[in-house]
C-alpha cells in the first residue's frame, strides 16, 4: 500500500512538473469532471462497481510487481554499465552458457506470468457473468450516437436516443472548446437505479461502435448484426461518463457515454416521468378520431387508470360516484366531464388527471359516455381535450 | 568500387577487375540484381517512407496539441492514421529490415548473393508502384482511407475508391514480402559457406530465418483477409457484412491471425541486430547463444496462438479471453530470456559506448517498458479498461518505435561503415541518440496517462481535462521528427557522399563474423568462391 502511493504520488510530481514546464501559456480552464475525466489524470477512474474496483487493484498489483522487476533488471544492467566499463579498465570475463541460470531465468518468469493469470481469473469470470440481471438496457450505435431500449425490468419499454450537445460540436469546429464537460454532454443520458445489476446488451445499426464506461469498468463492442452483452452494478449514484472506443467513421469522437444513477425512488420516479412522456408523445392531439376506435383505446385508459375507484362496472363504490348514469356524464355539455377529469373534484378524491394525453383523456371520456347503459353517442376528440386544457 | 555510391574518382583500382558487367548509371539500379544495391534501395526507399508516416504523424499530433478542431477536420484526421498506421507498418519498419537482410545475410553467412537475384529486383521495385498507390489515394475521390491501419469490417465497406488501392497496394507489397522472405529462407538455408553450420550462424539470420517463415505463413492469411473486404465491396459477397448475414468479428479473427506473427515479424530481425551488437560492445561472447535461437523459435509458434487478445472487447466467451489471456502471458518468457541474456552478456565485460551500443541499450531499457505495458495489456479484465485507448497507443510505439526503430538505428551505425566506406561522427550520432530517446520518452510517455484516464485511440478532439498530456506529447513528436530529419542530413548523407574517417576493415575492436572479414566499404562483389571458415565460423582463414 505504501510503496504504491509513493509510487503514484511520485509520478505525479514527475508528471507535474512537466506540465508546469510545458503549459504555463496556453494552460486552458478546466476542472474535473466527477464521474467523468479529471485534469491530467494519472491512474484508472475511481471505481464504481465491483468489477472496476478489481480492474484496479489488479492493476496496482501489475504495476507494482512489473516495476520491481524493473528495477532488479536495470539495477543490474545499469551496475554493469557504471561498472564494467572498458574506461575503468575492467577486462572481458569470459563465462557463457550456464544451464542452471538459464533454467532459472525461464522457470522463475513462468510462474511469475501463471501467477499473475490466477490473480486475474476471477475477474474474467465474474465480469463476463450477465445472469439474473435486474435491468436489461439495449445499446445500440448509430454513425453517430447511442439509442437505448429498455428490454426487460422496471422502465421496460421506454427508449430514446442519446447525442452529443450540438454545441458542443460546433465548439469542436470553432477550435474554441468549453466546459468541464465538453465533448460529454448528451441530450438525453442514459438513467439506471444504483446498486441494480444492469445488463448492456449491445448491438449496432451500421458499422462497429464500442460502449464504454471506465468508472463502471466497462467496455463492449457494439457489432452489427451481432448481440453482445456485458453487466454493471453502480454502488454510486451520480454521472459517469464514457466514449465511443472502436472507431466508427469521421464522428467517432463525437457520440459519448453519459450514465446517470439514479437512488432507488427517485428512478421510479423518473420510469414514471418517461412513461407519460412517452404515452404523451406516442399520440398526435390533432388526429380526428372515430367513435369505435376511440372507445377501444378508451377501455384501456380506463382499466389501467379509473377502474381502482369507478369499478370496472363503472358503479363505484362507497363515497366514489357511479359513472354508470352519472348526470355529469350524459350531460350534453362536454365541458362539464372534461373539467372534472382535468380538474379534479370533491376536494383532491377525484384527482386531476391533467398528466395523462389528450388522446388519452379524450378516449377515456367517449368510453365512458357510451359504455354501461351510457348510450349518448358523444365522440371527444383530442382536440377538443387541448382545447378544454386552456 | 563503394557497393553504395559511385562517390569521388578517388576509389581503389584494388577489385575493379570484378566489375566487369557491371552496369553504371540508372541501369545499376532499375536491374539491379547485386544483394548490396538492393539492400541500399530497401534502406533509401523505407526512410523516405519513415518521412511520408512521419509528417501523417505530425499532422495528427499538430491537431491533437490542443483540443478542438484546429487544422484538419476529423475525416482527413482518420485519414492521417490510418495512413500513418499502414505506411509505417508495411512501407517503413518492414522493407527497412529487408535491406538490413539484403545487405548483411550474405556477408555474415559467407554467400556470394542472395539466392534469387533476379526475384530480389522484383520484390524491391513492386514496392514502388505499391507506396505510390498508398500515398496517392490522399488524392483520389474522397481521400485515403479512414477505416483505421487494421481496416477493420464494415467501416470498409462505407469507404471510397481510395480503398481499393489501398487493398491493391497491400497485396503487393504482400507479394513482395512473400518473394523476400522464400529468397532469405533459401539463402540462409542453402548457401551458407563450408563449415558454417546453423547452430554458428550470426543470431542476425537466425532471426530472419525464423521471420521470414513467419511472413510466409501470414501474409496469404492478410491477403485473403482483404480480398474477403475487397469482393464484399464490390461483387456482392457478405463475408465480412452484416447487412448480408456476414461476420464483421471474424474479419479480426483473420486480420488478427495475420496480425498478431506480424508484429514478431518487426521486432525479431531487431533482436538479431541488437544480439549482434551488445557482444561486440561488450568485448564479451553472446551469453546464451542456444537459448537465444530456442526462445526466437518460441515466440515465433507462441505469436500463432494469442492473436484474440486484440479482441477482448468484442465479447469473447469466458473459456476464449482465459486462453488468450494466459498464451500471451507466457510470450513473456521467451522474451525475458532474451532481456536477461543480453543483460548477462553486458555483466563483467569492458564495455565501451559508441553509438550502436548506446542505440542497443537504449533499445533494451524502452522496449522493456513496452513488453511490461504488454503484459499489463494481456491481463483481460485490466485490457477491458485500455482496448482502443492511449495506453495501447503508448505500448506499441513503445515496442514499434523503442523497439523496431531504435534497432534499426543501431544497426545503421553498426554496420554503416561496412556499408560506406566511412565512419559517422560519433558527436552527431550521440546527438541523435540522445535527442530521439528523450522525445519519445516525451511523446508516448504521458500516453499511458491518457489511456488510464479513458482518452480513446483516433479521436480528432478529446475533452479538455487530457489536453495536457496531449501537448507535452505533440511537442515530444515534434522533437522527434526533427531529430530523424537531422539524423538524416548529419548522418546518413555525408556517410553516403564518403565524407568522413576513412571505415578501417573492422572497426569495432571486439567485433565478430563474416561481415569484418571483407573490407569497408564492402566490394561489389564479396565471397564469390566460398570462403574456407575457422572452427567457430567468424574468420575466413583461406
Amino acid at each position: 500500500m505504501n510503496t504504491k502511493n509513493t509510487l503514484r504520488l511520485g509520478l505525479a510530481r514527475a508528471a507535474a512538473g512537466l506540465m508546469l514546464l510545458a503549459t504555463a501559456p496556453w494552460a486552458l480552464a478546466v476542472n474535473s469532471l466527477p464521474g467523468g475525466p479529471a485534469v491530467n489524470q494519472l491512474d484508472l477512474h475511481p471505481p464504481v462497481t465491483k468489477i472496476a474496483e478489481q480492474q484496479q487493484w489488479l492493476h496496482n498489483v501489475m504495476l507494482i510487481i512489473c516495476v520491481l522487476i524493473f528495477i532488479g533488471v536495470f539495477g543490474v544492467m545499469f551496475y554493469s554499465i557504471l561498472k564494467h566499463r572498458k574506461s575503468l579498465g575492467a577486462k572481458p570475463a569470459h563465462f557463457h552458457e550456464s544451464v542452471a541460470v538459464e533454467i532459472a531465468w525461464t522457470v522463475v518468469p513462468f510462474i511469475i506470468v501463471i501467477a499473475m493469470g490466477a490473480m486475474a481469473t476471477k475477474a474474467v469470470v465474474a465480469q463476463k457473468d450477465t445472469s439474473n440481471a435486474d435491468l436489461t438496457i439495449k445499446a445500440t450505435g448509430y454513425q453517430w450516437k447511442w439509442g437505448y431500449d429498455y428490454l426487460k425490468g422496471e422502465g421496460e419499454g421506454i427508449k430514446f436516443l442519446s447525442t452529443l450537445d450540438v454545441a458542443h460540436r460546433e465548439m469542436s469546429d470553432a477550435g474554441k472548446p468549453a466546459g468541464d464537460d465538453y465533448l460529454l454532454k448528451v441530450d438525453n443520458p442514459l438513467v439506471v437505479p444504483v446498486n441494480r445489476k444492469i445488463r448492456i446488451v449491445t448491438t449496432a445499426d451500421d458499422v462497429i461502435h464500442a460502449w464504454m464506461v471506465p468508472a463502471f469498468g466497462v467496455k463492449q463492442d457494439a457489432i452489427p448484426g451481432f448481440v453482445r452483452d456485458t453487466w454493471f452494478r453502480a454502488e454510486k449514484t451520480g454521472d459517469f461518463y464514457g466514449q465511443c472506443a472502436e472507431l466508427c467513421g469521421k464522428e467517432h469522437a463525437y457520440m459519448p457515454i453519459h450514465v446517470k444513477v439514479l437512488s432507488q425512488t427517485d428512478y421510479a420516479a423518473w420510469v414514471d416521468v418517461q412513461k407519460k412522456k412517452m404515452a404523451a408523445a406516442a399520440d398526435d392531439p390533432t388526429k380526428v378520431w372515430k367513435l369505435e376506435d376511440l372507445i377501444a383505446r378508451g377501455e384501456k385508459v380506463y382499466a389501467a387508470n379509473c377502474a381502482v375507484c369507478h369499478r370496472p362496472d363503472g358503479k363505484g363504490a362507497g363515497p366514489i360516484k357511479p359513472l354508470d348514469g352519472s348526470a355529469i356524464v350524459l350531460d350534453a355539455d362536454k365541458g362539464k366531464q372534461l373539467a372534472v377529469v382535468l380538474g379534479g373534484a370533491a376536494n383532491g378524491a377525484m384527482p386531476s388527471w391533467k398528466q395523462l394525453s389528450d388522446t388519452e383523456l379524450a378516449a377515456v371520456v367517449t368510453y365512458t359516455k357510451n359504455h354501461w347503459s351510457n348510450n349518448t353517442g358523444q365522440l371527444v376528440q383530442p382536440a377538443e381535450v387541448v382545447a378544454a386544457r386552456k | 568500387m563503394s557497393a553504395v555510391l559511385d562517390h569521388h574518382g578517388e576509389h581503389s583500382h584494388g577489385h575493379d577487375h570484378h566489375d566487369h558487367g557491371h552496369p553504371h548509371g540508372w541501369r545499376r539500379w532499375v536491374f539491379a540484381t547485386n544483394h548490396k544495391d538492393i539492400g541500399t534501395m530497401y534502406l533509401l526507399f523505407s526512410f523516405a517512407m519513415l518521412m511520408v508516416g512521419g509528417v501523417l504523424a505530425l499532422g495528427i499530433r499538430a491537431e491533437l496539441f490542443k483540443p478542438g478542431l484546429q487544422f484538419v477536420n476529423p475525416e482527413l484526421f482518420n485519414q492521417f492514421t490510418t495512413m500513418h498506421g499502414l505506411i509505417m507498418v508495411f512501407g517503413a519498419i518492414m522493407p527497412a529490415f529487408v535491406g538490413f537482410a539484403n545487405w548483411m545475410i550474405p556477408l555474415q553467412i559467407g554467400a556470394a548473393d542472395m539466392a534469387f537475384a533476379r526475384m530480389n529486383n522484383l520484390s524491391f521495385w513492386l514496392l514502388i508502384p505499391a507506396a505510390i498507390m498508398l500515398a496517392g489515394s490522399f488524392f483520389m475521390p474522397g481521400g485515403a482511407p479512414a477505416a483505421g491501419w487494421t481496416l477493420y469490417a464494415p467501416l470498409t465497406l462505407q469507404m471510397g475508391p481510395s480503398m481499393d488501392a489501398a487493398i491493391f497496394a497491400v497485396h503487393i507489397m504482400g507479394a513482395s514480402s512473400i518473394m523476400g522472405s522464400i529468397n532469405i529462407i533459401v539463402t540462409v538455408l542453402n548457401m551458407r559457406a563450408p563449415g558454417m553450420t546453423l547452430m554458428k550462424m550470426p543470431l542476425f539470420a537466425w532471426t530472419w530465418l525464423i521471420t521470414a517463415y513467419l511472413l510466409i505463413a501470414v501474409m496469404p492469411v492478410l491477403a485473403g483477409a482483404i480480398t474477403m473486404t475487397l469482393t464484399d465491396r464490390h461483387f456482392g459477397t457478405s463475408f465480412f457484412n452484416p447487412a448480408g448475414g456476414g461476420d464483421p468479428v471474424m474479419y479480426q479473427h483473420i486480420f488478427w491471425f495475420f496480425g498478431h506473427p506480424e508484429v514478431y515479424i518487426m521486432i525479431l530481425p531487431a533482436f538479431g541486430i541488437v544480439s549482434a551488437i551488445i557482444p561486440t560492445f561488450a568485448r564479451k561472447r553472446l551469453f546464451g547463444y542456444t537459448s537465444m535461437v530456442y526462445a526466437t523459435a518460441s515466440i515465433a509458434i507462441l505469436s500463432f496462438i494469442v492473436w484474440a487478445h486484440h479482441m477482448f472487447t468484442t465479447g469473447m466467451p469466458v473459456t476464449g479471453q482465459l486462453f488468450f489471456m494466459y498464451a500471451t502471458m507466457l510470450i513473456a518468457v521467451p522474451t525475458g530470456v532474451k532481456i536477461f541474456n543480453w543483460i548477462a552478456t553486458m555483466w563483467r565485460g569492458s564495455m565501451t559506448f559508441e553509438t550502436p551500443m548506446l542505440w542497443a541499450v537504449g533499445f533494451i531499457f524502452v522496449f522493456t517498458i513496452g513488453g511490461f505495458t504488454g503484459l499489463i495489456l494481456a491481463m483481460a479484465p485490466i485490457d477491458i479498461q485500455l482496448q482502443d485507448t492511449y495506453y495501447v497507443v503508448a505500448h506499441f510505439h513503445y515496442v514499434l518505435v523503442a523497439g523496431s526503430l531504435f534497432a534499426l538505428f543501431a544497426g545503421i551505425y553498426y554496420w554503416g561503415p561496412k556499408w560506406t566506406g566511412v565512419m559517422y561522427s560519433e558527436t552527431r550520432g550521440k546527438i541523435h541518440f540522445w535527442g530521439s530517446l528523450i522525445f519519445f520518452n516525451l511523446t508516448f510517455f504521458p500516453m499511458h496517462f491518457l489511456g488510464l484516464a479513458g482518452m480513446p485511440r483516433r479521436y480528432a478532439d478529446y475533452p479538455m481535462q487530457f489536453a495536457d498530456f496531449n501537448e507535452i506529447a505533440s511537442i515530444g513528436a515534434f522533437g522527434f521528427g526533427l531529430m530523424q530529419v537531422y539524423f538524416f542530413l548529419f548522418v546518413v548523407v555525408p556517410m553516403m557522399r564518403g565524407q568522413g574517417e576513412k571505415a578501417p576493415q573492422k572497426p569495432w575492436e571486439a567485433a565478430e563474423g563474416l561481415e569484418w572479414e571483407v573490407p569497408s566499404p564492402a566490394p561489389w562483389h564479396t565471397f564469390e568462391t566460398p570462403p574456407k571458415l575457422d572452427a567457430s565460423a567468424t574468420r575466413v582463414i583461406g
